[in-house]
């Protein structure tokens, strides 16, 4: 009971921490339009700090966006049609999950590509090192050595 | 098998090579290409910021190649670009327009006047919502437009004399031929 009661008290004492970028007044007032402009947000990279979204980050910049994503949803754009308006400004780099085309296949199988290869190697290297050592028969005279050895035991 | 001796010896100089490539090339990865290259510059009227020159009208830019500047008193990095622009204006190299991003009228005009005016227009962006239709994400950035109001350039960051000698001049003349 103490440590749940210390859990909690941690917990409160690092809630301000997580605070967020989203301002009070950039929030809409539709809880529903304004959960998809938080979803949209999530997705969308701040091109300032290029590692962040724009959900996450403090750069003016981040908040024009967010304000505007705001403003494209209120006046009626469905989901594609604001990570659209964005990415014809920004480019897909705005996006912080790349589209699957040809020009990111590379980048969305590669990693398949090369588990693929390493695996394909691995299997031949071990067949072929296992060839490799396949054990000797021993020889009569070995043989009686190894014999003479344990019975000397 | 004497492949895998020299294996880790080719691997460490493709990962060098990599590394130099990187170093070296001036590829700055943070240095994003524009989504908006070949595409007709974004349609705008921006209210002149000065009341003796224009705003910025874009459709009006068609006809000559033009560069189109995002700038505010506030960024130093438009403060070394200016200058270059300075000279350029005396020389009538090319055209520059302005847009004036984010800024105080006053702090804007100001800064003008202690610095000069290098622009044959400027229009303002108080809030910085046209400077989202270019795709700009920092002043300065600079825009080259074609005869026909495409963007084909844009270049983030200051001018320079270099920048101005080895990229944006050769784009400007082979855009006027």
């Amino acid at each position: 009971m103490r440590v749940l009661r210390l859990f909690l008290l941690l917990l409160l004492v690092l809630l301000p921490m997580a605070a967020l970028a989203v301002q009070p007044d950039e929030v809409l007032s539709d809880p529903a339009l304004e959960a998809r402009a938080r979803e949209i947000s999530r997705n969308l990279r701040c091109v300032v700090c290029q590692n962040q979204s724009i959900d996450d980050s403090d750069a003016p910049l981040a908040r024009d966006l967010r304000l505007l994503v705001r403003e494209r949803l209120k006046a009626g754009d469905s989901d594609g049609q604001v990570y659209g308006f964005l990415v014809a400004r920004y480019g897909d780099f705005v996006l912080l999950r790349p589209p699957v085309k040809p020009s990111t296949w590379l980048l969305w199988f590669g990693p398949a590509i090369v588990l693929v290869l390493g695996s394909v190697a691995l299997v031949l290297w071990f067949r072929r090192r296992k060839a490799a050592v396949e054990p000797l028969p021993i020889s009569e005279q070995e043989r009686a050595q190894v014999s003479r050895l344990l019975e000397d035991r | 098998m004497r492949a895998i001796v020299i294996l880790p010896l080719v691997m460490f100089a493709l990962i060098a090579g990599f590394f130099a490539w990187a170093l070296f090339s001036r590829n700055d990865a943070s240095i994003l290409p524009s989504a908006l290259i070949d595409q007709p510059a974004p349609a705008m009227k921006l209210e002149p910021l000065l009341a003796e020159l224009p705003g910025l009208d874009v459709a009006a830019l068609k006809g000559e190649v033009v560069l189109v500047n995002i700038f505010a008193s506030w960024c130093p990095p438009c403060q070394v670009e200016h200058p270059v622009f300075m000279k350029l204006a005396q020389q009538k190299a090319v055209p520059i327009y302005g847009i004036n991003y984010k800024d105080k009228p006053e702090a804007a005009k100001a800064w003008l006047q202690r610095l000069g005016n290098p622009y044959a227009g400027i229009g303002v962006d108080p809030l910085g919502r046209n400077a989202i239709e270019w795709g700009n994400y920092g002043v300065p950035e600079t825009f080259v437009l074609d005869k026909q109001g495409r963007i084909r350039h844009r270049f983030v960051g200051p001018v320079t004399e270099d920048a101005w000698r080895d990229t944006l001049l050769p784009i400007v003349q082979k855009l006027r031929q």
